[in-house]
This record gives C-alpha cells, sequence and structure tokens, in this order.
C-alpha cells in the first residue's frame, strides 16, 4: 500500500516539476523542451515500477520496469541476433529495395502523363489498404527466412513512396522550369538541378513514412512463420510461454530501432535539405 | 474522363500481368498434376522439371497453360479463381455460415469500429488537454511524435494473451489494438489542426473578448476538421491493420486475419487471397465512407476546396 501511495506521490511531483518548468522563465529553451519530456517519461516508467511491486501485479500480466531492464541485459546476444534478422536483413533491405523501386517508377510516371493520370489514383487507393494481409502469400512464395520479410516490406512502403515522390516531383514552379527552358537545359538537366531538389522534401516525407511501415511489416511477416529467429517470431514464442519480460525487451529494442531509423532518415534530411524553410527555423 | 481511361488501362494491365504470372507460378504444380493424369510433359522426369526455369518449362510445355489459370490450389491464384471464390463466399453463402465471407469480415469490422470509436474519442481529448495546458504540451506531446516512429503493433500479441488471462476476450482485446494505433494518428493532426488558426484570427476573438470556451468552440474547433478528417482517413486504415494483426496469434476462429492465417495453415492460396480481398475492399469501404463525410462536413461549412 505505500508503494502505491509513493507512485500517487510520484505522480504530483513529477506534475508540479513540470508544471514549474513549463511556467518558468525559461519555458521556451531548448533545455526545457527536452527535459520536461525527459520528466514525464521517468515519472511513468517510476509509477509502473511502484505499481507493479506496489499491488503485485503477476509476471504474466505486467512485469515491473527492473525486471524488463534486467531482461535485456541478460539476453543481448539474443537480442542483437534477431535485431540483424529482422531489422537489417528484412526491414532494412527491403526498405532499400521498394522505396528505390519507388523513386524510379515515380521518374516514369512523372515523364509519361498518361501513367500518373492512371498509376497514381490507383497508388493512393492501394497506400490505404492493409498490405501487411499479404504477408502469408509472400511466405509461402518465399520461404520462411529474411527474404519473404524483406517482400513484405518491399510492398509496404512501395505505394507511399511512390506517391510522395509523384508529388514531389511537380513541386517546382511553372516560372521554374519556364527559367530552365530558357537556359536550354535538357530533360536530365532541369530535372537534376532543378526538380530533383526541389522534390526532396516530399522524397524524405515517404523516407520517414516508410521507416516504420518498413518495421510493422517485417515483425508481422514474422507473426506467419520464421526461422527459430527474430523479432516477431521471439515476440510470438515469448507471448506463448508467458515471459513477458522477454516481450517488453524485443519492444524496447523495436521502439530503439524504430526511433534510431527515423532519427537516421531525419538527420539526412536535414542535411539534404537545409535550404527548406521547415528546417531553417 | 482522360483520367478514367488511365485508371482502367493501368488496372487492366495489372489483370493481364498478372494472368501473365501465373503461369511461370504455377507451372511445375501443373506439370506434376497432368503427368499424373496421364498427359505427356516434357523433359519427363520431374527431377528434371525441379532444376529447370519456368519460362523454359512453359515454352516447353504451352499446351499447359490454361490449366495454371485453374489449379485448385495455386502458388498464385488467377483473377478470376479470386473472384468467383469471393462470389462464392459473399453473395451464395448464408451470413450466418462460418464460410461466409461478410461473417468474417463482420467480425474484423466491429472490433475495428469499436477500437476507431475509442481511439478517436481519446485522442481528440488528449489534444484539447496538449493545446490548452502547456505542462501537457511539454510533456506529453514529444511522446506522441516519438510514437509515430515505434512498431507500436508489435505490442499485439502481448495485449491479446494478458487480457485473455485476466479474463477478458473476445471483441475487446482486438479493439483494444485498433484504439491505440488510431489513437496517435488522431492526437498529433487533431493538435496541428486545433493551432492551425493563425494569431490574426486568435486575435480577432480576443477584441470581441471572447472567453477561451468560445474561442475553442468558434474558431479552433471549426479550424480543425480539415485536419481531423486527414487523420482519421490514417486511423481507420491503422484500425483495421491493427483488428486484423489482432486476430493472427490467438489462433482465433473467426475474422479476416483467422482467414488468412487459417489459409496459411493449408495451404489454400485462394481463401487467402479472398481474404486480403475483402480486407481491401473494407478498408477502400471506410476510408470512401469518411472521404464523403469530409466532403459534406467541409462544404457545409464553406470549407471544401
Amino acid at each position: 500500500m505505500m508503494l502505491v501511495l509513493f507512485a500517487f506521490g510520484l505522480w504530483l511531483l513529477g506534475w508540479w516539476l513540470n508544471s514549474r518548468l513549463a511556467s518558468g522563465p525559461q519555458a521556451d529553451t531548448r533545455m526545457v523542451r527536452f527535459l520536461a519530456p525527459l520528466i514525464f517519461g521517468l515519472t511513468i516508467i517510476g509509477i509502473w515500477e511502484l505499481l507493479v511491486r506496489g499491488l503485485e501485479v503477476p509476471l504474466v500480466i505486467l512485469p515491473a520496469p527492473s525486471v524488463i531492464a534486467v531482461r535485456f541485459a541478460d539476453s543481448l546476444p539474443i537480442l542483437w541476433a534477431d535485431f540483424v534478422q529482422t531489422i537489417i536483413k528484412g526491414a532494412l533491405s527491403g526498405y532499400i529495395l521498394g522505396c528505390g523501386a519507388a523513386f524510379l517508377m515515380a521518374i516514369a510516371v512523372d515523364r509519361w502523363d498518361f501513367l500518373r493520370l492512371g498509376l497514381l489514383p490507383v497508388g493512393n487507393f492501394v497506400a490505404a489498404l492493409p498490405i501487411v494481409g499479404t504477408a502469408p502469400i509472400l511466405v509461402m512464395w518465399f520461404g520462411f527466412d529474411w527474404h519473404s520479410k524483406a517482400a513484405v516490406v518491399v510492398v509496404m512502403v512501395f505505394f507511399p513512396m511512390l506517391v510522395n515522390t509523384v508529388a514531389g516531383l511537380r513541386e517546382a514552379t511553372a516560372m521554374q522550369r519556364d527559367l530552365m527552358e530558357t537556359y536550354a537545359a535538357s530533360y536530365w538537366q532541369s530535372f537534376l538541378k532543378l526538380r530533383l531538389p526541389a522534390a526532396m522534401p516530399f522524397i524524405f516525407n515517404g523516407l520517414k513514412i516508410s521507416t516504420t511501415l518498413a518495421l510493422i511489416g517485417a515483425i508481422v511477416a514474422e507473426f506467419f512463420g520464421s526461422p527459430t529467429l527474430g523479432m516477431g517470431f521471439r515476440i510470438s514464442t515469448s507471448v506463448g510461454q508467458l515471459s513477458l519480460d522477454m516481450v517488453w525487451a524485443e519492444i524496447v529494442v523495436a521502439a530503439l530501432a524504430g526511433t534510431a531509423f527515423y532519427g537516421l532518415v531525419a538527420m539526412i534530411e536535414k542535411a539534404v535539405t537545409f535550404w527548406h524553410p521547415s528546417q531553417r527555423g | 474522363m482522360k483520367q478514367v481511361f488511365a485508371i482502367l488501362t493501368v488496372i487492366a494491365a495489372i489483370v493481364v500481368l498478372w494472368y501473365a504470372a501465373c503461369v511461370p507460378m504455377n507451372i511445375k504444380g501443373v506439370l506434376t498434376e497432368q503427368e499424373r493424369a496421364g498427359a505427356e510433359v516434357q523433359p519427363p522426369s520431374a527431377k528434371d522439371r525441379r532444376d529447370m526455369s519456368e519460362i523454359g518449362l512453359t515454352l516447353d510445355n504451352s499446351f499447359a497453360i490454361p490449366a495454371t489459370w485453374a489449379q485448385d490450389r495455386p502458388r498464385l491464384p488467377a483473377p478470376h479463381q479470386v473472384a468467383v471464390e469471393l462470389w462464392e463466399t459473399t453473395v451464395l453463402k448464408k451470413i450466418t455460415s462460418k464460410r461466409s465471407l461478410i461473417y468474417h469480415a463482420w467480425v474484423t469490422l466491429s472490433a475495428t469500429m469499436l477500437g476507431f470509436a475509442i481511439g478517436t474519442g481519446l485522442g481528440i481529448l488528449l489534444a484539447v488537454g496538449i493545446v490548452h495546458s502547456r505542462v501537457m504540451d511539454l510533456s506529453v506531446m514529444p511522446w506522441a511524435i516519438v510514437s509515430q516512429t515505434i512498431p507500436i503493433i508489435a505490442l499485439a500479441p502481448m495485449i491479446i494473451v494478458v487480457l485473455y488471462s485476466v479474463g477478458i476476450q473476445g471483441i475487446i482485446p482486438k479493439a483494444v489494438i485498433s484504439a491505440y494505433l488510431s489513437f496517435f494518428p488522431v492526437v498529433v493532426g487533431m493538435v496541428k489542426g486545433l493551432r492551425s488558426p493563425d494569431a490574426m484570427q486568435l486575435d480577432l476573438l480576443q477584441s470581441y473578448n471572447a472567453t477561451r470556451g468560445q474561442g475553442f468552440w468558434k474558431l479552433r474547433l471549426p479550424a480543425s476538421m480539415p485536419y481531423l478528417f486527414t487523420s482519421l482517413k490514417i486511423g481507420i486504415a491503422a484500425s483495421l491493420v491493427g483488428a486484423i494483426v489482432g486476430e493472427l496469434p490467438t489462433g482465433a476462429v473467426a475474422g479476416l486475419g483467422a482467414r488468412l492465417l487459417a489459409g496459411s495453415y493449408y495451404g489454400q492460396t485462394v481463401q487467402i487471397w479472398s481474404a486480403l480481398f475483402a480486407a481491401a475492399i473494407l478498408a477502400a469501404c471506410l476510408v470512401g465512407l469518411l472521404g464523403l463525410m469530409e466532403r459534406s462536413v467541409l462544404k457545409r461549412m464553406g470549407m471544401a476546396q
């Protein structure tokens, strides 16, 4: 009971700290913008720990963060092997293939108006469908190993990437295109020097959406069959064995991988589109 | 008009490619069946055929091409096989039948809608809180944004099993997954929408001596509608994926996800494809419905583009 009261006190403390920060004189500095979510996150983890211990929640329902951390530290080799199998082999190779293919397709779609008129609505339509459902088919075709996961990822990222890239390639204004024309620029010159740079914010938007989709595709595809390795496999088997601390450890890995992947793409975006108003602020 | 023609051409091209792809995909299985039925197959030994390329086999055995579109359990079913299966399991079956796709789609749809309603409601509430409270903005909003980069769907199997172990099963666990998947896109979109009125408009309300509540109901909420609908469309698609994935880990007996899983266990490819198309049609209907609502609401509010 004491621990439950402690949890309540911790909540009040965290809230008080953050409201002090938010209404204090430095409310708009980077420090506060970084500190406030950190305090909030730590408060949540603290409350989680105290409540689980205080209410004696069984391990099979919700393990305490400390238990998860211990499990995480103990099974680093397994987690690393799963990470390599799912993220590096499955998600990343599929991501590169899918985004690359979508980019090339987008150039073709942009070049021929007929394709744009016909393929873009279809692409928009397909982008909203539950493509994860193709996983059982692709697992059947490409086997249980990472190739089928990469194939699922390719299908998942292709259409969002295509739609975004095509929208980006149309971003340069008529005035700018006319200017290139007056310079007697060829198609590829005006493509490389004007339209591709102008499309970059859109392309990176598509790339960023695709990072999450790639991880979702690679993990969910493993629910339909995988070698005895991989994050989706580990999650589904650990759930079956009711060792939820392992499941949470995998989810921590997924969360870290997801944010790192996204952050990496966002960093490249910052370097490439430094000229764009949204990056100059 | 030109656009309709273009779309139809692209769809026709996809169908033609699909039929063409069926031939090399299914030729090996077909040749084995034909050989058993007594037909003469080139080359005659199964071992040689295994090492040959699919294209070469097709060229040598062109008589078998029609059979690749009519196999019982093909690797890639032809479009008409999927269409026939869809027709038989929707229109010709009674909806109460366990083999009716409408029954399975309803199981998935009900979980999706329940979860979507909960997720959207909570998401809008949190967005209102974030816009009006500086503390919440600073502490919660970064996490809501980060959550968009995490494959939170990985939590799905655990939620199903944990809720099962405390005695909750059926529609609720799937709805929980649908709810949290639609929750975060709605929060992020709605915060953007509620913040979309510019300083000039906020100042105008201030000069009218409007209260915060009035400012919310008369300016912020109406201004957020286009953003809300955009995120609702993302949210409902995510909800549907959540409900489908939620049906996988427990070996659920009903629902589109269960159909996918059962099909993949028993090699019933036509069943997988028809379930997949049913899911796609369901998603398209849901998103289309939201699109219609968006159009009529924005039109009435005078915001239609």
